[in-house]
C-alpha cells in the first residue's frame, strides 16, 4: 500500500514535468508585454488578431497545410501498399523489408535531411515546394505503415482465404474484407502523419529553398528574437489544433493499440 | 473489372510472390529511388570536394573531408558531447518511464489507463518548437524557474544555455517515446508470471528486477532507439537552449549546408551518426526490439 502511494506521487511529479512547459507556453499567448517576461505583466488578446492579420504567418500556414495534405496522401498510398505486402511475406524477407521501412524514423533527422540535401544537390536539383513534399512523404509513409501493419497482424489470415474460397478476386477481397478492417488504422495513421508533417522542422530546413513552412517561420522568429508575441499565439494554436487529431487517432486505434510514431 | 487485372489477381493468388511484388513495387521504387539512394548519395558525396572559387561540387574520390575532421580536435569534442548527451538522455528517460509505465499498466483500471495514455500523447504531439521555446523561457535568467526559486527564498540557477539545459530539455522532449514502448512491453508480461514470482517468496523490488525488467528489455531498447536517435540527430534544441560552445554534430552539418554550402564536408561528418546508429540498430534487432517498436 505504501509503495503504491510512493509510485503515484512519483508519477504525478513526472506528469507535472510533462505538462508545466505546455501550460506555460499556452499562458504566454495572453501576455500583454511585447517581450517575454515572467511573471506576466498584463493580459491581452490583441496579439491573436495581429497574428491572424500577419501575411507571413498566413502564407506559412497555407504552405504547411498544403505540404501536410500532399505528404499524407502519398503516405496513405505507399504505407498501405507496403503494409499489405509485408504481412504476406515470408519471415526472412519480411524482416529485411520491415527493417528498411522504419529507417526514416529510426535514423536521426539530421541524416535524413542531410542525405536528401546531398541527393538533390548531386542531381543539380533546386530546392522547392516539391522537395519539401518528397521529404515529408518519406517519413509520413512510415507512420501509416506502422499503424496499418499493427492492425493487419491482428487480423486473421483465414478471412482473406475464406473470401477467396467464396470466389472473390484480390481486388474484391481488398474492397470488401481488408479495407473495412483496416480503414480506421489508415485513418489514424493519416491523422498522425499530418500532425508530424505539420510540426517537422529538422528535415525541412534541409529540403526547403526560400519557402517558409509554419515551423520554419517559428524557428526563424525565435532565433532572431522577432515577433515573439506572434510566436506565442501561433504555438498556442498549434498545440490546441494538434491535440484534436491525436486524440481522435487514439480512439480510432482503440484501447488495445497505441499511437505509434 | 478489366480482364488483365482479373488475370493478375488469379496469378497473384496462385503464386504468392507475384501479389507481394505488385503491392511492393510502388513503395519500393519510392524508397529505393529516393530514401536509400539519398543515403547512398550522402555517402558518395562525402568523398567529393568543393571548388573554392565557384562553390561547385567536384565529384571524385578524396579523403580530404575526413582528414579535415580528424585534424581538428573540435570535431571530436562535438561528436563526444553529442553521443554522451544522447546516452545520458536515454538513461534518464528509462528511469522516468518506468514508474509511469508501471502505474499505467499494473495499477490502473481501463478508464484511468486510457486517460493516462492520452496525457502522455498530448505532450508527445504538441509542437516540438513550442516545447523547446517554453524551456528557453523557463530556464533563462529572468525566467520561470528562477522566479519560482526566488519566491521560495532559494538562490537562482544559471543553467540556461548550457549542457545541463540540453540534458533537461532533451529528456523532456523524448520521454513519451520511452513511456509508450515500455508500457506496451509491461502489458505483454503475463500477470501469472508476477504471481508465480510472488508465490515463490519474491516481493516488490525483487520481482521487478528479476522478472519485469528482463522481460521488458525489448521495449526499453525500442524506446532507446527513439530517444538516442532523436537526440543524436537534433540541432534545433542545441541552438535554442544550448547557447555558445554547445554545438552538436547536427549544428556543424547544418552550418556547412546552409551557411558555407560545403555539402561534401557536411556529408562526411554525417557519416559518423550513420555509423553509430547502424551499430545501435543491429544490436537492437538482435534483442528483438523491432517487434516492440
Amino acid at each position: 500500500m505504501r509503495s503504491k502511494v510512493i509510485i503515484w506521487t512519483v508519477v504525478a511529479a513526472i506528469f507535472g514535468f510533462l505538462f508545466t512547459p505546455v501550460i506555460i507556453i499556452l499562458v504566454y499567448a495572453f501576455s500583454a508585454a511585447p517581450i517575454p517576461a515572467w511573471p506576466l505583466h498584463g493580459f491581452a488578446v490583441h496579439w491573436f488578431a495581429d497574428t491572424w492579420n500577419d501575411d507571413e504567418v498566413r502564407a506559412a500556414l497555407l504552405l504547411s497545410v498544403e505540404v501536410a495534405v500532399l505528404a499524407t496522401v502519398m503516405a496513405i498510398l505507399l504505407g498501405t501498399l507496403a503494409a499489405l505486402a509485408v504481412v504476406k511475406m515470408r519471415s526472412a524477407s519480411r524482416e529485411v523489408v520491415s527493417f528498411i521501412a522504419v529507417l526514416p524514423i529510426a535514423l536521426p533527422g539530421i541524416l535524413t535531411g542531410m542525405a536528401l540535401a546531398s541527393y538533390f544537390a548531386s542531381w543539380g536539383m533546386n530546392l522547392s515546394y516539391w522537395t519539401i513534399v518528397a521529404g515529408h512523404a518519406t517519413f509520413c509513409t512510415v507512420i501509416v505503415y506502422n499503424n496499418v501493419v499493427a492492425r493487419l497482424r491482428r487480423m486473421p489470415r483465414s478471412l482473406t482465404e475464406a473470401s477467396a474460397d467464396l470466389g472473390a478476386d484480390a481486388f474484391r477481397t481488398f474492397r470488401l474484407v481488408q479495407l473495412p478492417m483496416m480503414g480506421s488504422a489508415i485513418g489514424a495513421g493519416a491523422l498522425l502523419a499530418f500532425a508530424l508533417s505539420f510540426d517537422e522542422v529538422i528535415v525541412t530546413t534541409f529540403t526547403a529553398g526560400a519557402q517558409n513552412t509554419l515551423p520554419l517561420w517559428i524557428f526563424g522568429a525565435i532565433r532572431l528574437g522577432q515577433k515573439l508575441p506572434e510566436v506565442n499565439v501561433v504555438v498556442f494554436a498549434i498545440i490546441i489544433f494538434t491535440a484534436v487529431p491525436v486524440l481522435l487517432a487514439q480512439r480510432l486505434i482503440g484501447d488495445s493499440g497505441r499511437v505509434a510514431r | 473489372m478489366s480482364a488483365p487485372l482479373k488475370a493478375l489477381s488469379s496469378v497473384a493468388w496462385r503464386r504468392g510472390w507475384v501479389g507481394v511484388m505488385s503491392l511492393l513495387a510502388l513503395p519500393a521504387v519510392w524508397f529505393g529511388g529516393l530514401y536509400l539512394a539519398a543515403i547512398g548519395a550522402m555517402f558518395v558525396t562525402s568523398f567529393w570536394t568543393v571548388d573554392d572559387m565557384s562553390g561547385a561540387l567536384i565529384p571524385g574520390f578524396s579523403l580530404v573531408n575526413f582528414k579535415a575532421l580528424l585534424a581538428d580536435p573540435t570535431y571530436a569534442h562535438i561528436a563526444e558531447r553529442t553521443v554522451f548527451i544522447a546516452a545520458a538522455v536515454t538513461v534518464t528517460d528509462v528511469i522516468l518511464a518506468w514508474p509511469v509505465a508501471y502505474a499505467m499498466v499494473r495499477l490502473s483500471g481501463p478508464r484511468l489507463r486510457a486517460g493516462l495514455m492520452a496525457a502522455v500523447l498530448i505532450p508527445l504531439w504538441s509542437s516540438y518548437l513550442a516545447r523547446v521555446y517554453a524551456w528557453r523561457l523557463i530556464l533563462s535568467h529572468d525566467g520561470v524557474l528562477n522566479w519560482a526559486l526566488a519566491e521560495v527564498g532559494l538562490p537562482g540557477l544559471h543553467i540556461g544555455y548550457s549542457n545541463w539545459a540540453m540534458w533537461i530539455v532533451f529528456s523532456y522532449l523524448w520521454l513519451p517515446f520511452m513511456i509508450l514502448p515500455v508500457a506496451a512491453a509491461v502489458e505483454r508480461i503475463p500477470p501469472s508470471l508476477l504471481e508465480a514470482s510472488a508465490d515463490l517468496g519474491e516481493h516488490g523490488f525483487a520481482t521487478f528486477r528479476r522478472v519485469m525488467l528482463p522481460m521488458a528489455l525489448p521495449g526499453m531498447v525500442a524506446g532507446a532507439i527513439s530517444t538516442f536517435s532523436l537526440t543524436l540527430g537534433d540541432y534545433v534544441t542545441p541552438m535554442l537552449v544550448g547557447g555558445e560552445g554547445s554545438d552538436f554534430i547536427g549544428n556543424v552539418v547544418y552550418a556547412n549546408v546552409g551557411v558555407t554550402n560545403d555539402i561534401p564536408f557536411a556529408a562526411a561528418y554525417a557519416v559518423l551518426p550513420l555509423g553509430v546508429m547502424a551499430v545501435f540498430l543491429l544490436i537492437a534487432r538482435k534483442m528483438g526490439a523491432f517487434d516492440a517498436l
